[in-house]
């Protein structure tokens, strides 16, 4: 486990449009980051946990879950979880706000 | 790490091997596994490797356990990496890369090989057998560079690879040695059916011919016979029978015959070494097939794991024959002798044929062709040496009436560790339960939770009997309620009460009807917000994050995140100069590949998400919409222009028809076709809406389907001039979008609504059908390019298609 975690600023929340997911790419690492309706961010791996793999950015928002754009697996944003009947886990990463300003650690 | 868990070597990375460790995992077992295979994959599932050959399924679909399967478990694995012999007295495993791996208990499970039959010239280049992944490899490569093909060996595995390669497109000669082909599994009745029925599908037979000799220079050229005839072939496939591997067995001392000898717990004649699978001789019989490969490992895991068992005494093997539109099934004794007495039943007109073996009133085999739905249920009658009575006949031969009930009743009465589904080695128990407790109510469900019906299919007719018995009725009529699970409330209540009540927004129609989960699902949100644009066409605000991501981002979706990019060519006419604009900009961005469309178009595929604007752009062509739930195309064939049978301008009236009535949301994907005289060359039958042209005007065809759930469209009506010909047309349009539930093709609206039902309102009754064209047509000013309103509104194209911040 990573005991040292740093958080690095990715914009205004503004710049996130709710319930649509955008991509970004940090330290190497590439993030799909959703804006929830209740003005949540969620940054979570950009990889399908199905095993075809593919993109998870671009599914429907639903709460907090996301519904993926190329299987419709349920993921849960808050723990990267797959939901049931399916089985899977998407890695998550740890978001912070302050004022506007969207910091996302890896 | 525990240091007292004991070691456990799996030998072999296949089927039934695996399945040992899942079984024994699912036991609890504590041990420290190592895997080793000599493959280099993952365990894959063998039976498939049919499909894959035929096309309807891929290498990654086959795949049982990823790599992260075994990194989830902690099991070593070596892939690549063949044992070469267990050293008893160290207990170590030994490789052919110069490993030793220290062991407490070894499951030996290497499996079969294909036999290659010594004739002269087996070692030929274009020889193989039919086993492996890499087998079917070579296999796809000789179809792109040879064109005959001979397949040694008319029984299920010989058949399965001969319609691989004629799906393949080459020329395909089965050989077999005997007069009936699957002679182990089928009579002659049902042998001939099968003939008869592959030959139409395109192979050929050469039946009683020994193969003496494969000829040619390095490679092979023919086959000589031995009665002096040959057979041209450039690729031969032998599948004449599998071979156990037993060479770790030998070189460690462990005694073998055909196959390693086990005792019923699957033991070795070495201590601590168990074999399982198809390398396995148990009571003399070495099975080839998969079912006895569940029922060993799940014997072995139980004894490894130390939990009370029955000893393993055998299985009642059955067949089916993998091959999408013949259905073959076997079980016990297919051929009668004096003793045993026969019922049959053949329909040469429907191409059936049924036959049960009775042995002193036991059920002790049978073969069915055509319609295999009784499988299951002989396969258990055999199994339990059931005895036939008056009921059993009545269901089993169709002269009795509520055959219903019986079934229930037979899967009720199915032991809880029966296994269904012989491809996962999923048990009737792993089924029940999931229902209940993950409270699945479809047969996809259980298939995504459990693996049950996920691989040949076969056992699919149980599942559903299984998850009848479990939910009862009740489950049927929850199913069928309510647009999806969120909701109670059907398409035509949601629909009324947004006219009724004047909501206007998806959240406000998920308060108002009180959905239970607040913000909708996948299936929901579209649909909502397709009906709220149907029904306020100028007001309503699409609302983007309830888009499917293909309507979102105005392409499809590849399984990789690119995208495909189609652009409109009205009627399916295009110029040299779009056609020079296309490939200019498929060269510049990289387009992996370019593709015709059955609807006429050009498909530049693999497009990376943040060029698509860019695409659009250089294009500067309109969106050809082949992503939406929308009008897709229309086809058009040649007509009156240029050909010489043409009554009517089929590709003038498919580009005005297209121009017209594009970029419209529709409750699912929509296509049309034009053609110019009744040849229908552009396919009007199986159009939503087709149009034929005639001497005297034209004649529309509504309903069609060339896909899932293929459907001829119905005549609907005919016409004089082009102007009556697009009212109509706007006019059946509007209704669809009115009337049909989302993702409800036209096909199954017809159905839903019935024809007369459909002709009344638009055909019949011409004041309504004016104001339907009034209602379309005011959907239609609305209505704009996607791909330009993106370029045009720089905040859309930066959140959607912005490139990826490097931070």
């Amino acid at each position: 486990m990573n005991s040292v975690q740093t958080f690095y600023p990715v914009g205004q929340i503004d710049e996130f449009m709710s319930r649509i997911g955008r991509v970004l790419e940090l330290k190497g690492i590439e993030l799909a980051v959703f804006r929830t309706s209740d003005n949540q961010i969620y940054a979570l791996e950009n990889r399908n946990p199905h095993p075809k793999g593919g993109p998870i950015a671009e599914g429907i928002v639903s709460g907090h879950v996301l519904y993926d754009p190329l299987y419709d697996w349920q993921i849960n944003l808050e723990n990267g979880q797959v939901q049931a009947p399916d089985e899977g886990q998407v890695r998550t990463f740890d978001v912070k706000l302050e004022g506007g300003q969207v910091w996302i650690a890896v | 790490m525990n240091t007292t868990r004991e070691r456990l070597v799996l030998i072999g990375n296949g089927m039934a091997g695996v399945a040992t460790l899942e079984q024994i995992i699912k036991l609890g077992g504590a041990y420290d596994i190592t895997v080793i295979g000599s493959e280099p994959h993952p365990n894959y599932n063998r039976i498939m490797l049919s499909y894959v050959l035929e096309g309807s399924q891929t290498i990654d679909d086959i795949v049982l356990n990823s790599h992260e399967w075994y990194e989830e478990n902690q099991i070593t694995l070596h892939t690549g990496v063949t044992v070469t012999a267990i050293d008893s007295d160290t207990q170590m495993v030994v490789t052919d890369n110069g490993m030793q791996i220290p062991y407490d208990k070894v499951i030996i499970a290497t499996g079969s090989k294909s036999l290659i039959l010594p004739i002269p010239g087996h070692e030929k280049q274009g020889v193989v057998g039919f086993r492996d992944i890499a087998d079917c490899h070579q296999m796809l490569e000789a179809a792109k560079n040879y064109r005959t093909a001979a397949v040694i060996g008319g029984g299920l595995l010989g058949l399965e690879a001969a319609k691989g390669l004629v799906s393949l497109g080459m020329d395909v000669t089965v050989v077999h040695l005997m007069d009936d082909l699957m002679e182990r599994q089928l009579d002659s009745v049902a042998a001939a059916m099968l003939k008869k029925e592959l030959e139409s599908q395109g192979i050929k037979f050469r039946m009683g011919a020994q193969t003496a000799e494969l000829q040619g220079g390095e490679r092979v050229e023919r086959l000589l016979f031995k009665d002096g005839s040959t057979l041209q072939a450039d690729f031969v496939v032998m599948a004449a029978g599998i071979r156990p591997n037993i060479e770790v067995a030998k070189n460690s001392g462990i005694e073998a015959a055909r196959g390693i000898l086990v005792d019923d717990y699957l033991r070795t004649s070495m201590d601590n070494v168990y074999a399982v699978g198809e390398c396995v001789q148990h009571r003399d019989t070495c099975y080839g097939l998969v079912a006895p490969l569940f029922e060993q490992g799940m014997v072995l895991a139980k004894h490894i794991c130390g939990s009370e068992c029955q000893p393993y005494e055998g299985s009642t093997v059955s067949t089916k024959l993998k091959i999408s539109g013949v259905d073959v099934f076997s079980a016990g004794v297919f051929i009668e002798n004096e003793h045993q007495s026969v019922i049959t039943a053949r329909d040469d007109w429907k191409k059936t044929y049924k036959k049960i073996i009775l042995q002193d009133n036991i059920i002790v085999g049978a073969v069915l062709f055509g319609d295999i739905n009784d499988s299951a249920q002989l396969q258990k009658l055999i199994r339990e040496s059931a005895p036939m009575t008056d009921e059993l006949y009545a269901e089993l031969m169709g002269t009795g009436g509520c055959s219903h009930s019986k079934k229930k009743a037979s899967v009720e009465t199915m032991a809880n560790d029966e296994i269904v589904c012989g491809c996962n080695g999923v048990t009737k128990l792993d089924i029940v339960s999931a229902i209940q407790d993950k409270g699945l109510t479809s047969v996809e469900e259980i298939k995504a939770c459990t693996g049950a019906t996920r691989s040949c299919g076969g056992c699919k007719p149980v599942v559903e009997q299984i998850l009848q018995y479990v939910l009862g009725d009740g489950a049927a009529v929850a199913s069928s309620q309510g647009m999806c699970g969120c909701t109670t409330h059907s398409r035509d209540e949601v629909v009324a009460a947004i006219r009724e009540k004047g909501l206007r927004t998806v959240k406000e129609v998920m308060n108002v009807m009180e959905w239970h989960n607040p913000e909708g699902c996948s299936k929901c949100r579209p649909a909502i917000n397709y009906y709220l644009g149907m029904i306020y066409p100028v007001e309503y605000q699409d609302e983007k994050s309830s888009r499917f991501v293909n309507e979102r981002m105005n392409a499809n979706i590849q399984k990789d995140g690119t995208y495909t990019v189609v652009p409109r060519m009205y009627g399916g006419v295009t110029t040299p100069e779009d056609l020079k604009k296309i490939a200019d900009v498929s060269v510049k961005y990289n387009v992996k590949a370019v593709k015709m469309t059955g609807g006429q178009r050009i498909d530049l595929i693999g497009v990376e998400k943040e060029d698509l604007p860019k695409v659009w752009e250089e294009l500067d062509m309109p969106s050809g919409y082949a992503y939406a739930k929308s009008l897709r195309t229309v086809k058009t064939c040649v007509g009156s222009q240029f050909c010489r049978f043409g009554t009517q301008d089929s590709m003038g009236m498919g580009a005005s028809l297209e121009q017209r009535f594009e970029r419209l949301d529709f409750p699912a994907k929509f296509k049309m076709a034009v053609n110019g005289c009744p040849r229908n060359c552009a396919e009007s039958c199986t159009k939503d809406i087709g149009i034929v042209g005639n001497d005297g005007g034209w004649e529309i065809f509504i309903g069609g389907n060339g896909g899932i759930k293929a459907r001829l469209a119905d005549s609907f009506c005919k016409v004089k001039t082009d102007q009556e010909l697009i009212d109509l047309c706007g006019a059946i349009i509007q209704y669809y979008r009115e009337t049909g539930k989302y993702l409800e093709r036209t096909s199954e609206w017809v159905e839903r609504m019935g024809l007369d039902t459909i002709k009344a309102a638009i055909l019949e009754d011409e004041n309504n059908r004016q104001q339907l064209v009034e209602r379309v047509n005011l959907a239609l000013a609305q209505v704009e390019d996607p791909w330009q309103k993106v370029l045009n509104d720089e905040e859309t194209r930066t959140a959607l298609f912005g490139k990826k911040v490097e931070v």
